[in-house]
């Protein structure tokens, strides 16, 4: 009977979170769609004077013109003379063909890695693009020398080194996943030595790709690694194509990929292909760092992968709004940093972006408002003032409470009573400069106004909340004297803890329980329970 | 095959022995503090530490480009020193990537591989904008530093002495430092918190390790390259790993396959490609990358010992786990042929009999096992116990029997048919100690719960 009701359950659950998750999924690839879109139409829609064809991708990818490898870093149609402004304006308005393509090409590729490194960050393998990345040179030069041996001479082919970059990425992949599953490797040496390894044999490789005379190797290094300021219209195409594919795939299997990333073991135990899931995402990330690897170069892939979606997780807690963020973030960095690279002479795109990165990082991580710095320091801050109030309060309602007499309606009677500081300084073993700031703050806040010479004495405001603080306090002791048998003289310490946090339901829950013991407490008025401390001689 | 092998070596020459004694210093001088990060899971800071040098030394080259300009050093001091602060810019950044990390790790509560690859992926970048920016001119050669450059230092005699006597101070600075620290190293590396309490301040262990890590860097990058370092940082550590648990003999061990490694790599850089590409056709192909190959060799050792480690070996295990089922399947039927032979004599209801499942191999071997110690022999298609093998076979029944009176007396809930079940698993791991313990918990049962006889403590029919 429970066993069906526990399934009824988790079938009812399942339910729910699809139900929740599929507009949200519209809404992602929505966004997506559209931040790709716009910018496919940004370079569609503004004709240069170097281009002037008609309107097609294809027409527009045949004119580009191959940008002089001798000059990289020259932003390709800047006009020497002009000012800053000019070239500011020039570069925000894409009036450079080059400007587009590279802007485009990082937009896409930071969007997608922000993405798809959302779910690595997730799984604690955020460094698995710079093993993907150096793993990736083995399969190229592998690919290349193959190549060779088949058709000596031959033109080096793109699709097969690509493919053999992919292949060898994926091995590099797998072989930490299978090192830390067989051996008693840890995840970040598997990572380590899988790097280093791979990269070793790319190198032995590459040496001897480069002693073969016919082929054309090269050059080979600088195409496996690519700048991203000499970016070309294909490698967009490229990388549209794998991030498409990839964003698609990560829309599609969120669910399953968020299992993953939160707990494999209860997805192992529900019955979901983890290992699978898990090669599928790996082959992802090994896809979008291929294509990204040629096109802009290992740091930039790696830099993408980590950045946006570590400057995201400041922000958010919620998965999908994290993913969205980070794939965002990605497109902004991108953007950010590509316009000054297309403002100013040398100044490189690939590690510009990275810096810029770097910074929305920093940024995140001062102001992010979940998890930032900043946010939680106010926080704190804010819990240690009210704490600091209440006590203060509190130390004052105990001052005057002895002097009051013993029917009188107690809250109105408390204002207006003078207390001297040093009183206040004794009574809690303060220093006495923290008495004058929290004096100092109360005052602000009109619970508290300065009497004459170093007294002060309680506002009708600061009275009803003096009341509220002793009372909580001596609820909260009389409580855990009853029901936790806490003793005596340890009830009034950790009272002091728990006592500013208590709700108000929490409050008449506490009254309620405590109303069999103290009667007085189940009045309509809110009265003040005798301190268990008091001796009695003291109130007689 | 090896014949061609043996011809190629025999060109070695001294530059050979030079490269690989070189090579073997610098391997080994990274492989020390590499334990340590190993096993204070920073293994990917070696890599993260080869990227974020290089803003330290384009400052520190910039820095002593404007002392010189603003006319505080001349240009021939600047010469000596301008090593000494290249180095110092290099291990200031060093540290300074650790550090962060560190804080971004702890402050921001960033996951520790994320927060390394944050800052190192930012250093770098300002490291290369800075470079393309002010210091275009400087002799910094990525390929020179990525690719390793062993080869080339090793032209000149008196050079490569230098180098070589170089190299070998890294070494025994390394050593002595770590066995200066070595008590206090060990104890911050597996219990931070107890060396806290011991007063041995962990945080500074942890950034003396770090400084050390980068010192041994920046000096073997000029060296021997990039790759050779961080593979040599982390592969022969993780190696070690494999085969022991012990620190001492981990560090002993990664500085061996250290040095191995750089012998077998050099010695397969001027084989394996000629071997490989020569049948071919491509002759030109004589030698590859030393320093590539010797990262190739340090993960064909890990390789190794991963499949063979005695203790944590995929094989020694398999083997491991062979044997022992395949004495478990050898007991399990001298039980069958005992109780085939006491049904003979003195016919009564039959004991369940299964094989858990072993595999026919197994099975076969484990007959061919009790054949060769001369338990059993083959008569007419038949195995039969020997004399020796009764005794055998007694002894394990003794077991069972005595396993199932003790869970009939001490588990009531248990039926009596399940006790079987429990005894045929338990049978194989109740040596005589235990036996005879039990058979006097039992106050010497003559019967089973079956009402079976139990054999005596010799092996002889009843008690």
């Amino acid at each position: 009977m429970s066993g069906r009701r526990v399934g009824c359950l988790s079938h009812g659950a399942g339910v729910h979170t699809r139900t929740m998750q599929r507009p949200r999924l519209l809404a992602l690839a929505a966004v997506l769609a559209v931040i790709i879109g716009g910018a496919l139409l940004v370079v569609l829609s503004q004709p240069t004077t170097a281009w002037a064809g008609p309107r097609s991708a294809s027409a527009l990818l045949a004119q580009v013109e191959p940008v002089p490898a001798a000059a990289p870093h020259m932003p390709p149609a800047a006009v020497p003379t002009a000012t800053l402004w000019q070239r500011f304006v020039r570069a925000i308005t894409l009036r450079d063909y080059h400007t587009r393509v590279v802007l485009l090409g990082t937009l896409v590729l930071g969007i997608a890695s922000g993405v798809v490194g959302t779910f690595m960050l997730l799984r604690k393998r955020a460094l698995i693009g710079d093993v993907v990345g150096h793993a990736a040179l083995p399969g190229v030069c592998l690919a290349f020398l193959l190549q060779q041996i088949w058709q000596p001479g031959s033109e080096r082919s793109l699709p097969m080194l690509i493919a053999g970059a992919w292949l060898a990425a994926l091995a590099g992949a797998g072989c930490t996943v299978a090192l830390r599953r067989w051996t008693r490797i840890r995840d970040d040496a598997a990572q380590a030595v899988v790097l280093s390894v791979f990269f070793g044999a790319g190198v032995v490789l590459l040496s001897i790709a480069q002693r073969i005379p016919t082929g054309s190797a090269a050059g080979l290094q600088n195409w496996i690694y690519g700048q991203a300021g000499l970016m070309l219209a294909s490698d967009v195409e490229l990388i549209t194509a794998a991030a498409i594919l990839g964003l698609v795939s990560c829309g599609l299997l969120f669910k399953e990929f968020s299992l993953l990333a939160f707990d494999e073991k209860f997805a192992a135990a529900q019955g979901w292909p983890v290992l699978l899931l898990d090669l599928l995402l790996m082959g992802l990330v090994v896809m979008v760092a291929v294509i990204g690897l040629q096109a802009v170069g290992l740091l930039l892939v790696v830099a993408l992968l980590i950045l946006p979606p570590a400057a995201a997780r400041f922000w958010t807690d919620h998965l999908l709004r994290m993913t969205l963020l980070a794939g965002a973030i990605g497109g902004v960095t991108a953007f950010l940093g590509v316009l000054p690279s297309a403002m100013l002479a040398r100044w490189a795109t690939g590690p510009s972006i990275v810096l810029v990165g770097g910074m929305v990082f920093g940024f995140s991580l001062l102001f992010g408002t979940q998890r930032g710095l900043l946010p939680r320091y106010w926080l704190q801050r804010e819990v240690r003032r009210r704490v600091g109030r209440a006590d203060l309060l509190r130390a004052m309602y105990e001052l005057i409470e002895p002097a009051l007499p013993d029917d009188a309606p107690q809250v109105t009677s408390l204002a207006g009573v003078p207390v001297r500081r040093g009183q206040l300084v004794q009574k809690r073993s303060w220093k006495a400069r923290r008495v004058g700031r929290l004096i100092a703050e109360a005052q602000r806040r009109g619970l508290i106004d300065a009497g004459p010479a170093d007294q002060v004495r309680l506002t009708a405001e600061g009275a009803e909340a003096a009341f509220q603080a002793a009372r909580q306090h001596r609820l909260w002791e009389l409580f855990l004297m009853q029901a936790a048998d806490v003793g005596l003289t340890q009830v009034d310490r950790s009272a002091d803890r728990i006592e500013h946090f208590l709700e108000p339901d929490e409050i008449d829950e506490l009254e309620r329980r405590l109303a069999r013991q103290y009667p007085e407490l189940a009045q309509p008025e809110p009265t003040m329970p005798q301190s268990p401390h008091a001796l009695p001689e003291e109130k007689s | 095959m090896i014949g061609e092998a043996a011809r190629l070596l025999s060109d070695w020459s001294t530059v050979d022995t030079w490269i690989v004694l070189i090579a073997a210093l610098a391997a080994m001088a990274c492989a020390l503090p590499g334990v340590y990060l190993l096993l204070r899971r920073q293994s990917m800071l070696g890599d993260a530490l080869s990227h974020t040098v290089l803003p330290g030394i384009v400052l520190a080259f910039l820095a002593s480009q404007s002392l010189r300009s603003v006319g505080w050093l001349d240009s021939r001091t600047l010469h000596a020193a301008q090593h000494a602060i290249l180095f110092g810019g290099a291990l200031i950044s060093g540290l300074l990537t650790a550090l962060l990390t560190q804080w971004v790790q702890r402050r921001g509560r960033v996951e520790a591989s994320a927060a390394l690859g944050v800052v190192y992926t930012s250093l770098f970048a300002l490291g290369l904008l800075l470079l393309r920016l002010w210091a275009d001119n400087v002799h910094i050669d990525p390929d020179c530093v990525l690719f390793g450059a062993v080869e080339n230092i090793v032209i000149s005699a008196e050079q490569r002495a230098s180098v070589a006597w170089f190299t070998a101070t890294v070494l025994g600075l390394n050593l002595l430092l770590m066995l200066l620290f070595y008590k206090e190293l060990r104890i911050s590396t597996f219990d931070p918190a107890l060396a806290t309490s011991l007063g041995i301040p962990a945080q500074w262990m942890q950034l003396g390790l770090v400084a050390v890590t980068a010192a041994t860097l920046v000096t073997a990058f000029e060296i021997v390259g990039s790759i050779l370092v961080v593979a040599m940082l982390i592969v022969p550590a993780a190696t070690a790993r494999l085969c022991t648990d012990r620190l001492g003999t981990m560090i002993a061990m990664s500085l061996a396959v250290a040095a191995a490694s750089a012998v077998l790599g050099h010695a397969a850089a001027l084989t394996l490609p000629a071997l490989i590409f020569q049948p071919l056709g491509f002759d030109e192909v004589r030698d590859a990358n030393t320093a590539g190959m010797m990262a190739v060799a340090a993960g064909g050792l890990l390789v190794l010992a991963a499949l063979l480690s005695p203790r944590y070996g995929w094989i020694s295990r398999a083997l491991h786990q062979m044997r022992l089922s395949i004495r478990i399947a050898a007991e399990d039927l001298l039980g069958r042929l005992y109780r085939q032979a006491e049904e003979q004599s003195r016919p009564q209801e039959a004991e369940v009999i299964d094989h858990l499942g072993q595999p026919l191999l197994i099975r076969w071997l484990a007959a061919q096992g009790l054949k060769r110690k001369g338990y059993v022999r083959r008569v007419q298609g038949h195995w039969l116990l020997t004399d020796r093998g009764h005794q055998a076979a007694a002894r394990v029944v003794r077991a069972h029997r005595l396993w199932e009176s003790y869970l009939a007396a001490h588990q009531q809930e248990l039926p009596d048919d399940q006790l079987h079940f429990s005894a045929h698993r338990a049978e194989h791991f109740i040596d005589r100690n235990l036996q005879a313990e039990l058979a006097k918990e039992l106050q010497r049962p003559a019967q089973d719960p079956h009402g079976r006889d139990i054999p005596g403590e010799n092996g002889n029919g009843g008690s």
